[in-house]
């Protein structure tokens, strides 16, 4: 079972006690905006084999959203972040890179 | 390629069965190829056969990272049914359900196709109109399916209880030749009637990258060495979006976890398949006698094989009220498979950004059934650059909004 640390209420999680969300830190385009930027935003998505940043909802609990970088081949988690962030901040990507260095995942690295 | 036959069986039995040869070949690779499959999944394999079948196109490799099969072809529990709701929907399944009723004559191999009959159980409201729907779609498309009552469904299947606590059955749609194969053999004779056409089947082949030039494939690398090819098809399921980016373009994919689970096995009691979508679980009976459960895919993506266990305690309790006489049943094993899942719930076979590179992925939770028609119309993609079974199935729907919704046919996991 996976275990996220909710960032807001501190709590260790158990996976029934959250929502997944999917991915984390898309771009949203509206109306107006070019067809494959809507396409983007609404259907295309990252399927890392490695490390991955998604949305997770501590559903039963705080009710709050939150960010968390995971590996989907190992389930490791790097570490959980406030959802008002628009990237993953530095200590995440550090702890990500003594693990697996080298990644990288959109535009981050 | 030796016939299997009632005779053959005979024959080997009064020589020790001493002349039994292999089913197929396991050659080195050649440096080219005209058409490179990548994934020894069923939908791979049948595709290379109906590449050699109707197109003549045999200079085929079908590339696999573990063993033939080893995917989720070897990891679902085996359900075939057509009925569902849009057309192009109902046009596939349909051509592949239809094309399973020879397929063991066909591949001279055994793949154990028993048309027992699916019922989808109707236990809420929504249900009951959603499924009457379908029933008057499917009449339309040619598809043979039933909206049957609660008595009607207790006939079919007396171990169900119809007053169920939380979700009483009230009705069902039923597909009388729907039903269950062997998961196995479909690949094991798919490959063997590869390898009769000469096509070589590459096990223990990791795909790790893919060469192109002017926008145009031209081959792979593996961890068998570099492979050269003219074109090229990605079959790799929950892999896809891996294969995609080596191929460099984006796909509307995401992998998830699916799990199944099979009792310990008890004598005849159930002899169609039911699907219990509101409750998220479905079950049938192996020849075996195990009791084959299956239930919801997981919400997160993860490549590990593995799912989270408390989908198999909802899906058990969901099916415990439905099936009452299941409840002291011992649970023997549990597994998991990769399954790619699209944002409409329908499988994707097109052509690519990249030249001379095909993609059939997308089939999520629910593709066993479609194999033979998925090869038949990804090997006419591939070979004619058109495919009307696979028309409105192109990867660019997404962004022109034409999008296939299977989201209540395909609800539930199977
Ligand atoms: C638990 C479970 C239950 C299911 N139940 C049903 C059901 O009842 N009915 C139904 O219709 N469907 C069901 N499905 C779905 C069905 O199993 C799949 O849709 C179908 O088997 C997909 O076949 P495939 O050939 O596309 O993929 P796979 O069988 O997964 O084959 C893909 C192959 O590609 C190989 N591969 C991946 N990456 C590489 C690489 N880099 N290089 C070389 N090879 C590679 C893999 O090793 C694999 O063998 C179920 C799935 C699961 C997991
Ligand atoms: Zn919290």
């Amino acid at each position: 079972m996976l275990l996220l640390r909710c960032p807001y209420c501190g709590v260790d999680c158990d996976e029934t006690e959250l929502s997944p969300g999917g991915e984390a830190h898309l771009k949203r385009f509206g109306p107006g905006s070019e067809d494959a930027d809507f396409e983007g935003y609404l259907f295309q998505r990252e399927n890392p084999k490695g490390v991955h940043f998604e949305r997770w909802r501590h559903a039963n609990g705080c009710g709050k959203w939150f960010h968390a970088a995971r590996c989907t081949v190992t389930l490791e988690v790097f570490g959980t972040y406030s959802a008002q962030l628009t990237e993953p901040p530095q200590d995440i990507k550090d702890a990500i890179t003594a693990k697996r260095p080298g990644w990288h995942w959109r535009e981050f690295a | 390629m030796k016939r299997y036959s009632a005779f053959a069986i005979a024959r080997e039995a009064l020589r020790d069965h001493m002349g039994w040869t292999r089913a197929w070949e396991s050659p080195e690779p050649r440096a080219q190829y005209d058409v490179i499959i990548i994934g020894a999944g069923g939908h791979g394999l049948a595709t290379a056969y109906h590449l050699g079948k109707e197109h003549g196109i045999t200079n085929v490799a079908v590339i696999e990272k573990g063993w033939l099969g080893g995917g989720n072809t070897g990891r679902n529990t085996t359900i075939i049914r057509s009925n569902y709701l849009q057309d192009p929907s109902a046009a596939i399944y349909e051509k592949a359900r239809s094309l399973y009723e020879t397929l063991s004559q066909d591949l001279n191999y055994n793949v154990m196709f028993s048309p027992r009959g699916v019922i989808m159980l109707a236990q809420t409201e929504h249900e009951v109109r959603g499924y009457k729907r379908t029933a008057h779609a499917n009449a339309l498309q040619g598809v043979a399916t039933e909206y049957i009552g609660p008595q009607k469904v207790k006939e079919l299947c007396p171990i169900i209880c119809l007053d169920g606590p939380r979700y009483p059955v009230l009705g069902g749609l039923w597909q009388a030749r729907g039903g269950t194969a062997r998961h196995d053999a479909v690949a094991w004779g798919y490959a063997r009637a590869c390898s009769d056409m000469g096509m070589h089947i590459l096990q223990k082949c990791e795909v790790t990258g893919v060469k192109t030039q002017n926008g145009k494939v031209t081959g792979v690398t593996t961890s068998r060495g570099d492979i050269g090819c003219n074109k090229m098809g990605i079959v790799v399921a929950g892999n896809s979006g891996h294969l995609a980016e080596m191929a460099g373009f984006r796909l509307p994919v995401e992998s998830v976890a699916l799990q199944a689970l099979v009792s310990e096995p008890i004598k005849p009691c159930m002899d169609v398949v039911v699907m219990a979508n509101t409750v998220h679980g479905y079950m049938s009976q192996s020849d075996k006698g195990e009791m084959v459960i299956g239930g919801g895919a997981d919400g997160y993506n993860n490549y590990t094989q593995r799912g989270s266990f408390h989908h198999i305690e909802e899906t058990v309790r969901a099916l415990i009220e439905t099936f009452p006489m299941i409840s002291r049943l011992k649970m023997l094993r549990q597994w998991g498979g990769i399954v790619d899942m699209t944002g409409d719930r329908s499988p994707i076979i097109s052509k690519t950004p990249l030249e001379g590179c095909f993609i059939n992925c997308g089939w999520g939770t629910g593709g066993f059934k479609a194999i033979p028609g998925s090869g038949f119309a990804m090997a006419e993609l591939m070979a004619t650059g058109r495919s009307p079974l696979a028309a409105e199935f192109g990867m660019e729907r997404f962004r022109e909004g034409r999008f296939i919704d299977e989201s209540v046919a395909a609800g539930v996991a199977h």
